[in-house]
């Protein structure tokens, strides 16, 4: 395991999916990102642990294209993000799903509309019927197909999670990045969650990256584990290894998810 | 930079209007939500501006003996200026607050963020549909508000004067030529695609969770109803300027 930057990959995995060197990202004055390294291999489930506001969500929005680095190289599936033009970049975003901390549920559309949309927009060849075997599959796989005909407001936190997560799921990304999935939720939800990224990663053979504070579900979900503190990684390895520290930083951050 | 902010957002629309894909379907179900939900409000205001502005008027003309003038009066009145400008305010009151505020929501909670990472274009999904949609709507409003107070001051003069409608229309429409009609539907173009740019750009730009949605919703209607009355002065002194040509 590596302290103070990672970050290898995990030689028992497949190839790296995304690789990241010397990123960099400042808002204003305020730098967020201080020269970030990370490689996700194929069907990995790394998770990004650390406490909020240390800039582990604009790493992911940085992945995914929403957000523009100030230095450094991001590649995902070979190709540098930041030097794609428009097409290019959304050809590559359908290989990626995103999972939205508010889930992101379009509000004015009901639950099947919020899945039929992404394949309606981007499928433009696609049958009435293959759309609605897909929703069905999506819907059967997180277990809410009878909430098809509801609006998001009528669901509770985590059967918003499911369907964002299903939403994602139904244009069959290779790359799943996951923004605090279990924020807010109960502990028996959060479990709920935990299962459904640990299904869905076997199902459908995803690698993704898990950004998160709560440490129970960096152990449940995570391959590997990294510490993020003040915008960079200082630990990297099994979960059970990178707290097997007297880092203040981690030792806190492990006592007082544990013990409180 | 707010400024320059605003005009690359003009310019993006304009890029991006003529490229397909069109959401045809997005544009027509925002148009026709748009025109159901502002027609009682047009129908009620326009008839009652109809109404009284005839009344008003007619005090000041009976003392010249010229009561016989008061169809035309309103005919250039409501078809020149308070038909286009009435729908225009009440449209950016009801449209544009709409829209500032679905936008803003819609940003606050990273909607517009989903569409962009599932490969969806959403300042072409969401803003060029509504700016379309009220370049549209708007002058069929207009044009609706037109008619509707036009019923108005008929009701007053059939009641004061006994005018039958032929009589009435045709008095109405004795002084309106071509340009008049043409700068009306201009106008009206004109208003709507500032209420609609103006409404998603403060959406799109809302920030500051729930309170940022009041703020977009707030300004869309303040900015858009500013830029319509300095779009009326500018369009009247044009208009009155090419008559000369």
């Amino acid at each position: 395991m590596m302290e103070n930057q990672n970050i290898q990959p995990n030689n028992g995995l497949g190839q790296p999916v995304i690789e990241i060197k010397d990123l960099y990202k400042s808002f204003e004055e305020l730098p967020v990102l201080k020269g970030v390294d990370l490689t996700v291999n194929k069907g990995e489930n790394v998770v990004v642990l650390g406490r909020s506001g240390s800039g582990k969500s604009v790493l992911i929005k940085i992945i995914v294209g929403l957000l523009k680095q100030d230095s450094g190289i991001v590649k995902v599936l070979g190709q540098d993000v930041d030097t794609l033009q428009e097409k290019e970049l959304n050809a590559l975003r359908l290989r990626i799903g995103f999972s939205f901390q508010s889930s992101a549920l379009y509000d004015s559309m009901n639950i099947r509309q919020n899945l039929e949309f992404p394949l309606k927009m981007n499928r433009k060849n696609i049958s009435k019927k293959e759309i609605a075997l897909a929703v069905e599959e999506m819907l059967n796989a997180v277990g809410l197909e009878d909430k098809v005909d509801q609006m998001p407001a009528e669901l509770s936190g985590g059967q918003r999670k499911r369907i964002g997560i299903a939403r994602t799921l139904i244009l069959k990304p290779e790359i799943m990045l996951y923004d605090e999935p279990t924020a807010g939720l109960d502990p028996i939800t959060s479990f709920e969650i935990n299962n459904l990224i640990n299904q869905m990663q076997l199902k459908y053979n995803t690698s993704s990256i898990i950004i998160t504070h709560d440490l129970t579900c960096a152990k449940e979900t995570g391959d590997r584990v990294g510490m993020f503190v003040e915008g960079r990684f200082t630990r990297m390895g099994k979960f059970e290894d990178v707290f097997d520290t007297n880092d203040e930083h981690v030792k806190g951050f492990y006592n007082y998810n544990f013990i409180q | 930079m707010s400024i320059n902010k605003a005009f690359q957002f003009v310019v993006q629309f304009f890029k991006q209007v003529l490229k397909p894909p069109f959401h045809f379907a997005e544009i027509i179900n925002q148009s026709f939500e748009m025109g159901l939900k502002s027609l009682p409000l047009i129908t009620l205001t326009g008839f009652i501006v109809g109404l009284v502005f005839t009344k008003q008027s007619r005090p000041p003309l009976e003392d010249f003996g010229a009561t016989s003038w008061l169809p035309s009066l309103i005919g250039i009145a409501i078809v020149k200026a308070m038909g286009p400008l009435v729908t225009a305010l009440i449209c950016a009151g009801k449209v544009g607050s709409g829209i500032g505020a679905e936008l803003g929501s819609m940003k606050v909670t990273e909607q517009i963020d989903a569409m962009e990472v599932s490969a969806i274009n959403p300042f072409k999904y969401l803003v060029v549909t509504r700016v379309t949609a009220t370049m549209i709507t708007i002058p069929i409003l207009s044009f609706y508000c037109i008619v509707v107070g036009l019923l108005g001051s008929y009701v007053n003069i059939r009641a004061e004067e006994g005018t039958s409608f032929i009589a009435f229309y045709q008095n109405a429409f004795s002084t309106i030529n071509f340009l008049d009609l043409f700068t009306s539907v201009i106008k009206s173009v004109i208003f709507g695609f500032t209420i609609g740019i103006v409404g998603c750009y403060k959406g799109f730009n809302a920030s500051q969770g729930t309170r940022g949605v009041g703020i977009a919703a707030n300004q869309a209607v303040v900015t858009a109803m500013f830029l319509i009355f300095m779009e009326e002065m500018l369009i009247v002194q044009v208009s009155n300027w090419m008559r000369y040509f």
